[in-house]
């Protein structure tokens, strides 16, 4: 039990997929410049993650290294995401719309969101249990929405602040990022 | 209002250079720029997956139905990228070990995807060639450009050789996480400077 907690602590804060893995960065800077998208698109990322972690490390122990086809492994997985995220955009334009139109575009580009395919890809690599890559797919899941609420609270304020016109928008959206992950990067001592 | 061949290669250099003007594919420009050499690397490795599945989309784009495109173009890139791997593991191992999990993730690259649906199902065999080796050659110089000034500050050193004087201290940061953000948005902030005049 207690490294299921160590797991998840550490892909929450100190291998944060969006501030120390650098994965997921289109839906981090394109959907947090409002809070309501922010989230939305979080509860999105921990919808499929989950799910797509499940999936993919079943479908690698059971049918790609049983048959011998690991160098499929790309191909296999990005269908397996695509159709997903597939499910999950129906399952939300039924069921609550006003989500489905405040995501717009960013939905369909969890497809090609790497936070998802790359913590997929971390799970086999790392060679985790069925067990630990649940507890991982969640936990990076959970940073990734960690990150992503916390950033579009403080770009929410950089609006009101009068900031240089070069450094305006995804510029200044950048450098805050890099404070932010250097806020993250002191978690790295914790483990 | 045809743009000319040299115009569709030479808009991915400037007017639409990724990832500063169109902000697309950050994750490997963030991640692998850690030394001008592996910059290069991974972006000549989406390069040629990007004029690839260009060239097969475009040869495609009549026989693909317009509901499922999505779902081919991304059978599409994710081939040519299974190609890149496996060429890479055999013929560049240490490169590949560098670039790690970058590879396979070429397949969620927004800017592969993003030209095969806005450029290439659109276009003809030649201009979209054109238009994946502009944009190509513009991803690649910007990642060598972003390796370098962090190359620089993190090691002192420019392709391995140490060009810094003695007393300069390097800035570990540069080549950790934060550093590569900070960079990044300051690079966007100077060319939107040069844009402006």
């Amino acid at each position: 039990m207690g490294d299921y907690i160590v797991l998840a602590i550490s892909c929450i804060l100190i291998n944060n997929i969006l501030l120390a893995q650098y994965l997921g960065q289109c839906p981090f800077m394109g959907t947090s410049k409002k809070m309501e998208t922010a989230v939305g698109m979080a509860m999105a990322v921990i919808f499929v993650l989950v799910m797509a972690g499940l999936i993919t490390w079943l479908v690698n122990t059971y049918i790609l290294v049983t048959f011998g086809l690991e160098y499929l492994r790309t191909i296999a997985f990005i269908l397996v995401i695509a159709s997903l995220v597939q499910f999950v955009e129906m399952f939300l334009k039924k069921s609550i719309p006003a989500l489905y139109a405040g995501l717009g575009i960013f939905l369909p580009l969890i497809t090609t969101n790497c936070a998802v395919m790359g913590a997929c890809l971390i799970n086999i690599n790392e060679e985790y249990t069925f067990m630990q890559a649940l507890v991982a797919s969640f936990s990076y899941a959970v940073g990734f929405g960690l990150a992503l609420i916390l950033f579009a609270g403080v770009r929410e304020r950089i609006i009101l602040g009068r900031v240089p016109k070069p450094l305006q928008d995804t510029s200044i959206a950048l450098v805050t990022a890099g404070v932010l992950s250097l806020t993250f990067f002191a978690f790295r001592g914790m483990v | 209002m045809a743009k000319t061949l040299v115009q569709e290669f030479t808009k991915g250099l400037w007017n639409e250079i990724p990832p500063f003007r169109l902000v697309l594919g950050l994750c490997p420009v963030l991640a692998v720029t850690k030394s001008v050499e592996s910059g290069i690397g991974m972006g000549l490795a989406t390069t040629f997956v990007l004029v690839c599945s260009n060239i097969l989309v475009s040869l495609l784009r009549k026989v693909i139905p317009p509901k499922v495109r999505i779902a081919c173009f991304i059978i599409i890139i994710a081939t040519f990228v299974t190609v890149v791997e496996l060429v890479m593991q055999a013929f560049a191992y240490p490169l590949f070990l560098t670039l790690g999990i970058f590879i396979p993730l070429i397949v969620v690259n927004c800017i592969v995807l993003g030209r095969s649906e806005a450029f290439a199902s659109k276009n003809n065999l030649v201009r979209s060639t054109a238009d994946g080796l502009g944009i190509g050659t513009g991803f690649t110089l910007s990642l060598g450009a972003l390796g370098g000034v962090r190359e620089l500050l993190g090691y002192g050193t420019l392709l391995g050789k140490d060009i810094m004087p003695a007393s300069f201290e390097p800035f570990t940061i540069a080549i950790e996480a934060p550093g590569a953000f900070i960079c990044l948005g300051l690079m966007l902030c100077i060319m939107n400077l040069i844009g402006s005049k």
